[in-house]
């Protein structure tokens, strides 16, 4: 590839290369790229590298009922308004098996392994969210 | 046969919008056949038109070809009223929007690039909101955001600076059609 030499002209035709394509860039573009991937970079590091999940909550009624590390398999049940609420959790993931609710969101939204997530089982009260690696949690307080 | 009463005249700005309208479909159904490793991710080639159109004739008429090429672009992929066809609605309204209020800015500072980064982000934006209000209701759909956040910056430089590429020559005064 043939660079655009210094003090050449400026004919559009002329120039190639990467540098060709600088003068197209305005003062203010500067400004607006720049932003941009600070921007960018702010969001892959405030949602792209939280640690893996660690514990599972399990609220019914918005009270904390259970917290079981994402070590053991196993399986709860928890009681609701509408029925038992069936939650299983494994290594590292856990999901909302079964629920008496009419729409099943909570059971269609299958395993959850990232910290932060939730399944809410809304007619039935109960929920599941897994918690990362935060210093403070529920047993520290 | 009769001849029909009505009689559409087609002023030669609307030839115009058929023409860019035309031409950003087809950069819109030529891109649709390049793989994406993530459904959604793609370059947006067909704004490099609306930006254009933009810098030359103003938003109104980016606004009709972008709407044009939504809607068309979509009947020839088998898209209209699929959740991808108002996922790309969603976005074009968005980035229409954002350009509205970027025309104000001062054109000696910012240029097709500040345009496309910034409409390339509304774009990414509106999707994701129509997205998590319809079909994902989980905020689990916001974890995605930083990968189309990443692919608006990156598609969003290229495609502002191949449009001011091709505004280059408008600068003396002369405007060039596509034909």
């Amino acid at each position: 590839m043939t660079r655009a030499q210094a003090g050449a002209p400026r004919d559009a035709g002329k120039r190639t290369g990467l540098r060709a394509w600088l003068p197209l860039l305005r003062p203010g573009d500067w400004l607006t790229v720049g932003s941009a991937a600070a921007g960018v970079a702010l969001l892959w590091l405030a949602l792209g590298s939280s640690g893996p999940a660690q514990r599972a909550q399990i609220r019914a009624g918005g009270r904390l009922v259970a917290e079981l590390p994402l070590t053991i398999r196993k399986t709860v049940e928890v009681a609701g308004p509408l029925g038992l609420t069936r939650i299983e959790v494994e290594t590292g993931r856990a999901r909302v098996a079964s629920d008496p609710g009419p729409r099943q969101y909570c059971v269609r939204q299958g395993w959850l392994d990232r910290p932060n997530a939730i399944a809410i089982c809304a007619p039935n009260e109960v929920s599941l969210t897994l918690a990362g690696t935060s210093v403070h949690d529920t047993v520290n307080y | 046969m009769t001849r029909s009463t009505i009689e559409l005249i087609a002023t030669e700005q609307d030839q115009r919008i058929a023409r860019y309208a035309a031409a950003a479909i087809a950069l819109g159904v030529a891109e649709a056949a390049i793989p994406s490793p993530l459904p959604g991710i793609k370059p947006g080639l067909a704004n490099i038109v609306t930006l254009v159109v933009l810098a030359r004739h103003g938003w109104r008429e980016a606004a009709w070809v972008t709407g044009l090429r939504v809607l068309a672009g979509s009947l020839l992929l088998g898209q209209f009223l699929a959740p991808g066809f108002f996922l790309s609605l969603a976005g074009a309204l968005a980035s229409l929007a954002a350009l509205a209020a970027c025309v104000r800015l001062p054109s000696r500072w910012f240029g097709p690039v500040s345009m496309s980064v910034i409409a390339a982000f509304a774009h990414v934006g509106g999707q994701l909101v129509l997205a998590r209000l319809w079909l994902v209701p989980h905020d689990a759909v916001f974890l995605l955001s930083p990968l189309f956040a990443t692919a608006a910056l990156l598609f969003g430089v290229v495609n502002g600076l191949a449009a001011a590429r091709f505004l280059e020559g408008d600068a003396a005064g002369e405007v060039r059609h596509p034909s």
